[in-house]
């Protein structure tokens, strides 16, 4: 099947962000980053190679971690603390709170590992919720961008936003296929495919499953709009209610649970400003589990064909 | 700004920290004042003798001056009339402490852009490692002044602490004076009843921590003391200063009890501590 985007290859977002920060790194010397024990993991090694004195090793000691990059902030630094998502909000959600939100500290806390597509080490590390907890956070930033371009722009962009920032992204290689040194733009949202009949708003992995998705329906004879929506907070209202005006129809697509993500947003955005038919594709309550991250995106309904069938499901729903 | 080097005069300056907390804490009725009262000395040594700090100038990033982190927040009354006293922000301010729309937030904050604060503050645990941070930065910078803290014992029952004291040695981290208020008490009782840190001094040394004790409500020993801590920075060890206090101390019927951790005094209550409080600054 022809998808309007092509592949360039097959990447991880997690190097993304790890070619984003040596990238970043040398052009602003304030950059610092630290890591709680999962240097390779992150992607990390090569800061850490090329700037030895601007690396943190902490440990396997979270709050440390976010106090530490709160606390450079008060010398002008601009700290990236990288660990898995799970022990980047959900382990240190006071600290992010009190010394980071609270405290309007200029610190971009990096989660690598999100979502399912962890894989074999199960629900401990799979976290689900960290949109959610990021978001409610008053002047927190939520960052998901898709594929490693999108990722290592997205990580080279927040350096020159001053304010905390919470970038997620994930470990297994998925497609790349936005374009090589992009100009990321915080709160705008990308507007990927042109369509009639049902809005798709789609965050991180679920963007290239959405685009998949639009050739499937394409062939069954409907036509989806996609935009690509790096950034869940601030959401880019104008761009939804514009495409929404015109389709009259809503999918959201995330890696996420249903309550605090991406589509819980634009839930409550069209609730007050235009009220629409809207299908979820996220998880619905309930945490993950072992498995092959192919397997776990199916199992949890988080598949091409789960948005293909809430757009069929929700351009019922249309009156 | 100038530094106050003769005891007796800074002597009058904490009685003046003194009278302000307690007007504080009861001028809205709620607040903490015991703690606040044990640290008054201290307070007043660090931002009237020992910090070398502009406080007409404040700037968030603090670059070439020693810079001040306040973990234990709930005990803003004394921090409040400290910064107050030596010229951050107008000592009349202080009467809004803790009222709607004020820049004296019940633990201290960033968020109203007070001069003097540089990091929010309350739930506990959380100094030491902002603390530490700050003082990396400072090394970045090629910025030879310092990092001070102050935590509560009973704050060190917070895990984080232990994580950010096993840093600091690992680190290297040098340039950084912790100093801990070692009162023995905290809000459900005597620590050694609720929590006990057992051995505290042999435990910091354990993570290895250069320890120094002193009387936290005797001026000349606490000068002497945090002159000494000095003297130790930039030798690649950590500093850590065990001030003993009397929760209270100055307040004859509030010291050394735990009762008074957070509750304020009435109309009677006030009258009489103040008479043992003299007024030497003029109050707010």
């Amino acid at each position: 099947m022809k998808t309007a985007f092509t592949i360039i290859n097959n990447k991880a977002t997690r190097d993304g962000f790890g070619d984003g920060l040596y990238e970043v790194a040398q052009k602003n010397p304030n950059v610092v980053g630290l890591c709680a024990d999962l240097t390779d993991s992150l992607k990390m090694g090569k800061f850490h190679k090329e700037f030895p004195t601007r690396f943190v090793q902490v440990g396997i000691a979270e709050a440390n971690m976010i106090g530490i990059a709160a606390g450079l902030t008060i010398g002008g630094k601009i700290p990236y603390t990288g660990t898995f998502a799970n022990f980047s909000t959900g382990r240190v959600y006071d600290q992010i709170r009190q010394s980071v939100a609270y405290s309007g500290k200029n610190v971009k806390i990096c989660a690598s590992h999100a979502g399912v597509t962890l894989g074999e080490d199960g629900a401990t590390h799979q976290i689900l919720e960290d949109i959610g907890l990021m978001k409610m956070l008053p002047h927190m930033t939520v960052i998901n961008p898709c594929d490693y371009n999108q990722t290592k722009a997205a990580t080279i962009a927040i350096a020159d936003y001053e304010g905390p920032v919470y970038l997620r992204f994930g470990r297994p290689a998925v497609p790349n296929f936005t374009p090589e040194n992009q100009d990321f733009q915080i709160g705008k949202a990308l507007h990927l495919i042109d369509g009639t009949d049902v809005s798709i708003f789609a965050t991180g992995h679920l963007v290239w499953k959405a685009i998949e998705a639009q050739a499937q329906l394409a062939e069954l004879g409907m036509s989806a709009e996609v935009i690509n929506i790096h950034t869940i907070k601030p959401l880019d209202a104008a761009a939804i209610l514009k495409s929404v005006g015109k389709t009259g129809a809503v999918v959201t697509a995330e890696e996420h649970q249903r309550n605090g993500g991406l589509g819980d947003s634009i839930a409550q955005l069209l609730s007050r400003e235009l009220p629409t038919p809207l299908e979820m594709v996220a998880v619905n309550d309930s945490f993950g589990e072992s498995g092959k991250p192919d397997e776990l995106m199916k199992k949890y309904g988080l598949d091409t064909i789960n948005i293909v069938q809430a757009a069929q499901a929700v351009i019922k729903r249309k009156k | 700004m100038n530094k106050i080097t003769d005891t007796k005069e800074l002597e009058k300056i904490a009685t003046q920290v003194r009278r302000d907390i307690v007007r504080m804490v009861h001028g809205v009725q709620s607040g903490h004042p015991g703690g606040s009262l044990g640290c008054a000395d201290f307070f007043t040594a660090l931002y009237f003798n020992i910090l070398n700090h502009n406080p007409k100038a404040f700037t968030m990033n603090g670059i070439g001056e020693d810079i001040f982190i306040l973990s234990n927040g709930h005990i803003s009354p004394v921090f409040y009339s400290a910064l107050a006293r030596s010229g951050y922000f107008p000592v009349s301010e202080l009467a809004s402490f803790r009222k709607l729309n004020t820049r004296l937030q019940g633990h201290p904050a960033t968020h109203e852009g007070l001069e003097g604060i540089r990091i929010a503050t309350g739930s506990l645990g959380q100094g030491l490692s902002v603390a530490i941070g700050a003082a990396l930065a400072k090394k970045l910078n090629k910025d030879n002044s310092l990092v001070y803290t102050l935590h509560g014992d009973g704050e060190l029952q917070e895990g984080q602490n232990w994580e950010a004291l096993m840093f600091a040695p690992n680190h290297k981290v040098d340039n950084l004076i912790v100093t801990i208020d070692y009162n023995g008490q905290q809000i459900d009782g005597r620590l050694q009843d609720v929590m006990s840190l057992g051995d505290l001094p042999a435990k910091l040394r354990s993570f290895g921590w250069h320890v120094l004790e002193t009387n936290g409500n005797h001026m000349s020993d606490l000068i002497e003391t945090l002159n000494i801590a000095k003297g130790l920075t930039h030798r690649g060890e950590c500093i850590a200063i065990l001030m003993r206090t009397k929760m209270g101390a100055g307040v004859d019927f509030m010291e050394d009890d735990h009762r008074w951790h957070g509750v304020a005094p009435n109309d009677e209550q006030l009258q009489k501590a103040l008479a043992q409080l003299e007024e030497t600054l003029g109050d707010y």
